[in-house]
């Protein structure tokens, strides 16, 4: 009697080459001859890299001390950056006074997480507090002179606390400008529209170490003789007026990118151009742009080191000057590797937060 | 409308523009008015004249790099133009290597090799992140600085030489009849420019193809070395020897140009690698379908289909990195490399006090560089587009 089987047999399990790690290697790694030549060269130079960094920046680093004597000179010193750790935060900030400047960071840092985290209650009233109020309080914790909080001249900032204070007060202040300068550069005003073109291409075609240049060296010239403008302040008016270039251009992609009908529909509902801004095409436009913003944010946030040319103790400026400290001599690299490891960890994780950003505000249309 | 006797002035839209502008041209002619006056006062203050008579002076100081003659007894307009020539020249090579870096890095970042990939995002990551300025400190201070005394030289068989002082390199030196072979390699360049677009007109009218590479390179590479023979030419070397304490002659590479030049390949060359990535990545993959469906051999579709796309997303990004690159070489003030801000804003500014007409001359060159470059790519991007149907 002859005997049908009617059920498939089960299937084989895939060949032992093409699952699991051997797989996975041969796959991605050594798919091709050139991809396994690539592969081995890739992992020498691992290998001729790796290890050796790490040990020198942990298993052979000394971390504890006070002096050079402390250093075995074998890894990293890593005694002269935390020797100088409080000079590197604060610059020559006294030090009965960090408080006020841990306190005026901690409650920006509380502030602007209490508006990024979702579902946190009463974002609008915190926002406002942000804007307007914060700045009047930071004045006077970072300057002093009321409340009984002794006046720490700007010549004393320094360190990261600078390079955190002239980013956060870029950004702030060049954003409404921005967006005034992208609203004029799409205006149907033509004298309107053209000087936001000028003043736009203008601060975006020079280096911005130019810009700092001519804000320190012209900017007494150009104001009346009794009137002294801070050598700070004087960086960063030149920094705004930079940055809020680059802003209009990010908020113009964000204008753009709005659809037609938006601008039609606000006309129709009878909207005056102010009020159909504010209420129907930039609360759209900027939502779009934040991944932007974010990106402008850090260009700045690197850009900031550009003021040790003019003779302020940033971050790297403060670092570069203890090189010369004659009982410090020869530890430039962990400096560099110091301050390195600050900007990356900041730039790197603000790059991720803005692409996730990017995915979350992706609606689907425009 | 006008009829109405209700209708405000300012509830035309028309006067209330004209109204808006004509505010806004005061405010701006007031602001101006403003800095001119105080600028007059402050001027006569502290004894400046205007006007951009010390172009003519003598500088009286030294220029490590001038790609001209330049010494004490230059004027300093002399010093402006030294400084724009260095600044053209590390961006000049800095765009061509952070151009070659960029694109192996993107390109090997879309490779199907996984550790490859890693490996470029890893040096994307990192070299995009850290500032500019701590990159270029970090090449000066921290590496070059570590380099050998010159008697300590490192040498490559005794004709390149690299210490603290920098590289040095020996220089071709060329005899008579040798501007024959200048003239050779220019026909053979003009030739072969040419017999491209010959064959390329060849090619759309009949479909034959011609081997425009190989002839071209034969030409190029050909015709100067016949003459060379022919014209009886000769060359001879310069080799940099030990003097002293330091090497004479030949070709010098200071150390500041050296660190400039790494930092703003490095730097750039991680957004380009970014920019090249997103390129490719924006040719739709049905693009690469087809052409394998046509039976395009793989290179081919590379040449033919994938690159002519991703170059339409990538020229207008590539340019804004090109001008950044221009625009960061500022930096060379910080380590002392002699480009246009260090010697000009910087030394002659000092030495003359002309504050405005320095600024401005040199804010003038990064502007008309800037607009000028980004003018001629959207002329190349306007060509690249009409390719599109």
């Amino acid at each position: 009697m002859a005997v049908y089987i009617t059920t498939p047999s089960p299937a084989l399990p895939p060949p032992s080459n093409s699952v699991g790690v051997l797989g996975w290697m041969r796959k991605n790694l050594f798919s091709s001859p050139a991809n396994s030549i690539f592969t081995l060269i890739g992992l020498y130079i691992l290998f001729r890299t790796i290890p050796p960094t790490i040990d020198w920046a942990l298993f052979q680093a000394d971390w504890v001390g006070t002096s050079r004597d402390a250093c075995s000179g074998e890894g990293a010193c890593w005694v002269f950056v935390t020797v100088r750790f409080q000079q590197f935060m604060f610059g020559f900030y006294p030090p009965s006074e960090y408080w006020r400047v841990v306190v005026a960071f901690s409650l920006v840092g509380a502030l602007v997480a209490w508006l990024l985290i979702e579902r946190t209650p009463k974002k609008g009233l915190v926002g406002i507090f942000t804007i307007f109020c914060y700045p009047v309080i930071a004045y006077f914790l970072f300057y002093g002179g009321a409340f009984g909080l002794p006046v720490v001249e700007t010549y004393k900032w320094g360190g990261l606390m600078l390079t955190l204070i002239l980013a956060t007060i870029g950004m702030f202040c060049a954003l409404p400008i921005g967006i005034i300068l992208a609203l004029g550069r799409r205006s149907s005003m033509p004298i309107a529209k053209s000087l936001s073109v000028v003043f736009i291409e203008f601060w975006r075609g020079v280096p911005l170490i130019t810009v700092l240049f001519m804000s320190s060296v012209m900017l007494p010239i150009f104001m009346p003789e009794n009137l002294q403008i801070d050598k700070l302040l004087r960086a960063l008016i030149g920094i705004i007026f930079f940055q809020s270039a680059y802003m209009a251009e990010v908020v113009r992609g964000g204008l753009q990118a709005i659809p037609k009908g938006q601008y039609e529909a606000a006309e129709a509902l009878g909207l005056s151009y102010w009020k159909s801004m504010f209420f129907i095409i930039l609360p759209q436009a900027l939502k779009l742009v934040i991944p932007g913003i974010v990106n402008t944010f850090i260009a700045l946030f690197k850009d900031t080191t550009l003021v040790l040319i003019i003779g302020l103790f940033d971050l790297l400026a403060v670092v570069q000057s203890a090189f010369a400290d004659a009982k410090w001599i020869g530890y430039s690299v962990e400096g560099y590797v110091f301050v390195a490891a600050i900007y990356w960890v900041s730039c790197f994780s603000m790059s991720r937060y803005s692409q996730y950003l990017e995915r979350k505000l992706h609606t689907g249309h425009a | 409308m006008s009829n109405s006797k209700k209708q405000f002035w300012w509830n035309n839209a028309q006067h209330r523009s004209l109204f808006f502008q004509v505010l806004l041209v005061a405010l701006l002619v007031g602001f101006f008015w403003f800095i001119g006056s105080n600028t007059l006062t402050n001027l006569e203050r502290r004894g400046i004249s205007t006007g951009f008579g010390f172009l003519s002076q003598v500088s009286g100081f030294g220029i490590i790099q001038h790609l001209i003659p330049f010494d004490e007894t230059y004027t300093f307009g002399r010093t402006f133009l030294v400084g724009l020539l260095n600044t053209l020249l590390v961006s000049a090579v800095g765009i061509v290597f952070a151009t070659i870096i960029g694109v192996v890095v993107g390109v090997a970042r879309l490779s199907n090799n996984w550790l490859i990939a890693k490996l470029a995002m890893v040096y994307i990551e990192i070299f995009r992140n850290i500032p500019l300025l701590l990159q270029m400190f970090f090449w000066y201070f921290a590496v070059l600085r570590t380099l050998p005394a010159p008697k300590q030289s490192w040498s490559a068989g005794d004709v390149i030489f690299l210490n603290i002082r920098g590289l040095y390199l020996p220089e071709p030196i060329f005899g008579p009849g040798f501007n024959f072979v200048f003239w050779a390699l220019g026909l053979a360049i003009v030739t072969t420019l040419f017999i491209s677009r010959w064959a390329k007109l060849r090619q759309e009218q009949t479909g034959k193809q011609f081997k425009t590479m190989t002839v071209g390179a034969g030409l190029i590479f050909g015709l100067p070395t016949i003459v060379f023979f022919l014209a009886d030419a000769s060359l001879s070397w310069n080799v940099p020897a030990l003097k002293g304490f330091n090497f004479r002659g030949g070709i010098t590479i200071i150390p500041e140009f050296t660190a400039l030049l790494t930092a703003l390949s490095i730097y750039t060359g991680a957004f380009i690698a970014e920019v090249v990535r997103s390129g490719i990545m924006a040719v739709n993959s049905g693009q690469t379908e087809a052409a394998s469906a046509l039976g395009l051999h793989k290179n081919r579709i590379l040449k033919l289909v994938v690159i002519p796309q991703a170059m339409r997303v990538i020229i207008p990004q590539l340019t804004s990195q090109y001008l950044n690159l221009v625009k960061n070489s500022s930096l060379a003030t910080a380590i002392g490399y002699p480009d246009l801000v260090a010697v000009f804003a910087g030394t002659t500014l000092n030495q003359t006090g002309q504050a405005i007409e320095v600024i401005a001359m040199t804010m003038g060159v990064y502007l008309f560089l800037s607009l000028s470059i980004s003018a001629f790519m959207n002329w190349y991007n306007k060509k690249m587009m009409l390719v599109e149907r």
